[in-house]
């Protein structure tokens, strides 16, 4: 029987990581992820969880201290957000570049300046070229079973990559929700103990991070390249023997009402529930519109893009943190780019919207799903990239 | 104190790498290589041993290594550690493995003193050596937090109006001894057996413990690369480099130096100290001699010797 339990996003990460079986966590707290720490330091101190905890004195040391843990063979989790994650920018190309399978809870928030503690992308997109495959979640149940399944496909000798799970800053992260949770055997089953291809093993001496010249680096770098492209079939391959064991169905893309949607919201985590509400309620005045959420965002799903886009004619990408100077934001590039590729004709545009928290209302995305419809209608987009509700 | 015949004769630091002829840190490792025990990893900062050591697709080194970044060492050990204790306990791994954090002084005293501290304020099982060529030699001499005063790097040079680095070194002993640490303790590599026992110390502290070694550097010193042993001595010799030890708190020291060489010994062996010996800069051979006195004091009072 399936066990329904009330937990924040930040908990069900939590929850999640204690029945993995995780060996090592490093973590140093920042808001608003720092409940997903304190929450794993109580496992470890009640003893209901056997791991050693690292409280590292920054993000920089926690992702260090991972890297190290994961290549002795460890399982390793950290959590952060925000500048957390810029700190660690460095580390985060060396954890993949090192091919080790972390973990990471994300509770996306703004960057500095000025300094802002509330939910944007800032965070993730600033990092995203980092040869982490990444998550976003639209709720609690999903930051859940992401994180069971992100173990599994960073551990796959085929990947060896770290994962990032997302989960809104507050909206997600202190927000609780109803959650079913497996049982901690069917985890285990699920998950069993990480059996490390590459580790440093002192009897089997081993040199990893040597200096790689210009030789032998690009060769390297390349091999990422294949081991994200081969994460498709293995994130694909997680995603259906987990919803063989838990009965949910995850994918690279979730598609709410796009049979014969004529114009769709592409939006990443928590915004996606609401535009599917909006969504319903324009379907009941007749609006033929839809949401195309995607869950994996590196390796970007080109594929099931595509198709999930069907026959709409336009889409409204919405991204939740700026790329200075850049013709378009983050997930409008590659949506446009993705498009480019396939030779397929769909009008965009992109809404920069709630930087720093800011809410996004059902009336604001009614409006865009409106400005969807007309330049579905029309064929003319009249303003490429709009910032949603900004005073000028 | 170790003898030579018990060295092993096994070289698990192996010759063929790219240091420079005279390096010291290449003697200091090879030294550091005998004074194992067990299974060892060794987590390496970059710098110059890192790059010289193991240009892929090779390695001087028969023991399990790892680079990560420069400024993390310590962090990186101390995942390690943890990792290999909580497998341990877990029944996974069945053995207790030695981990040695090595950075220069670039990465210890400056880029790596935050990782460095946090790490032995947690108290992993660790062994942290800094050998100390004091600049940034592996990028071409620039100035760092242990360059002594008045020598000439190429952020701090030998200027007309500023005769080399302003500022004094650090004390990074004193900085570790303030964690609280069991072990903690000076070198040599001209006083080998010395060097080899406290890395075994080292290694035999349950915890943190931390070996702050003189690596002559013929490149950034400025000297013949046949010179080098013969200048870490020297260092020792004029009490420039107090090698000394504090065990739980206690301190003292290793090697007695009773009759002092004249710093300036030192000094003008090495280029670096070169614009020092011209009329109008004079008075810095002073203050620097005047620094080694007070530190020799400081160090041979906490030692309980009279100075």
């Amino acid at each position: 029987m399936a066990k329904l339990i009330g937990l924040t996003g930040n908990e069900a990460i939590a929850y999640a990581v204690k029945q993995c079986n995780v060996d090592v966590v490093a973590a140093y707290p920042i808001t608003p992820q720092t409940i997903m720490v304190e929450v794993l330091s109580e496992y470890v101190y009640n003893g209901e969880m056997d791991a050693e905890f690292i409280c590292v004195e920054s993000e920089h040391s926690a992702m260090s201290a991972c890297i190290g843990a994961s290549l002795a063979g460890a399982r390793v989790f950290t959590a952060t957000a925000s500048q957390g994650l810029a700190l660690m920018h460095e580390m985060l190309y060396i954890a993949s570049g090192l091919r080790c399978p972390i973990v990471m809870g994300i509770a996306n928030r703004a960057l500095s300046a000025p300094i802002n503690i509330h939910g944007d992308h800032s965070d993730m997109m600033g990092s995203r070229d980092c040869g982490w495959i990444q998550v976003y979640a639209e709720n609690a149940q999903e930051a859940y079973d992401w994180t069971i399944q992100a173990f599994k496909i960073a551990e796959d000798p085929r990947v060896l990559l770290p994962v990032s799970v997302n989960i809104d800053g507050f909206i997600l992260s202190h927000s609780m929700e109803g959650v079913e949770v497996l049982e901690d055997e069917e985890v285990a089953k699920f998950l069993p103990r990480r059996k490390p291809a590459i580790s440093i093993d002192p009897d089997k001496p081993i040199t990893i991070g040597a200096l790689c010249l210009p030789d032998y680096y690009f060769e390297i770098k390349f091999q990422q390249v294949q081991a994200l492209k081969e994460s498709f079939n293995v994130i694909r391959e997680v995603n259906r023997e987990y919803e063989t064991l838990s009965g949910r169905k995850y994918g690279f893309i979730e598609t709410y009402a796009m049979d014969d949607a004529e114009a769709a919201i592409v939006c990443l985590g928590s915004t996606a529930g609401t535009a599917k509400a909006v969504a319903r309620s324009l379907r009941e005045e007749g609006k033929k519109v839809g949401v195309i959420k995607p869950w994996v965002y590196r390796p970007f799903p080109e594929e099931e893009l595509i198709k999930a886009i069907g026959n709409a004619e336009a889409l409204a990408v919405l991204d939740k943190a700026c790329s200075f100077g850049a013709p378009f934001n983050a997930l409008c590039s590659d949506v446009i780019a993705t498009l480019y590729r396939y030779g397929k004709n769909v009008k965009v545009f992109n809404c920069v919207y709630g930087l720093g928290g800011r809410d996004i209302t059902p009336n604001d995305l009614k409006l865009i799903f409106n400005d969807a419809l007309e330049v579905a209608k029309t064929g003319i987009v009249r303003e490429y990239v709009k910032y949603l509700g900004v005073r000028e | 104190m170790v003898r030579l015949q018990d060295l092993p004769v096994e070289e698990l630091f192996t010759s063929g790498h790219r240091l420079c002829a005279g390096c010291g840190a290449g003697t200091i490792m090879r030294m550091t290589m005998k004074a194992l025990r067990g299974p060892t990893v060794i987590v390496n900062a970059t710098g110059c041993v890192e790059v010289a050591t193991t240009i892929y697709p090779y390695t001087s080194w028969k023991v399990s290594w790892i680079h990560v970044a420069f400024e993390n060492t310590a962090a990186v050990a101390s995942g390690i550690e943890a990792a290999y204790k909580v497998l341990r306990r877990k029944g996974v791994w069945d053995k207790h493995v030695d981990v040695i954090a090595i950075a220069g002084d670039g990465g210890t005293f400056d880029i790596g003193i935050q990782a460095l501290s946090g790490a032995l304020e947690r108290g992993h099982d660790f062994l942290y050596i800094c050998y100390d060529n004091e600049a940034y030699m592996n990028t071409g001499i620039q100035r760092s937090g242990a360059t002594p005063h008045g020598a000439a790097t190429t952020t701090s040079p030998a200027g007309k109006k500023i005769p080399g680095k302003p500022e004094f070194k650090k004390d990074l002993i004193g900085i570790c001894v303030a964690h609280g640490i069991e072990y903690a303790a000076t070198a040599s590599p001209a006083y080998w057996n010395d060097y080899i026992t406290k890395v075994r110390k080292g290694l035999e502290t349950n915890g943190p413990a931390v070996i702050h070694v003189f690596s002559p550097c013929p490149l950034g010193m400025r000297y013949d690369p046949s010179k080098s042993i013969e200048i870490a001595r020297l260092a020792v010799q004029t009490r420039y480099w107090p090698v000394y030890e504090v065990e739980r708190g206690k301190y003292k020291l290793n090697i007695k130096v009773p009759q002092p060489k004249p710093l300036v010994e030192f000094l003008k062996m090495q280029e670096r100290f070169r614009h020092l010996f011209q009329p109008e800069f004079q008075h810095e051979l002073e203050t620097l001699q005047r620094w080694v006195d007070e530190n020799w004091r400081r160090i041979a009072t906490l030692c309980g010797e009279t100075a």
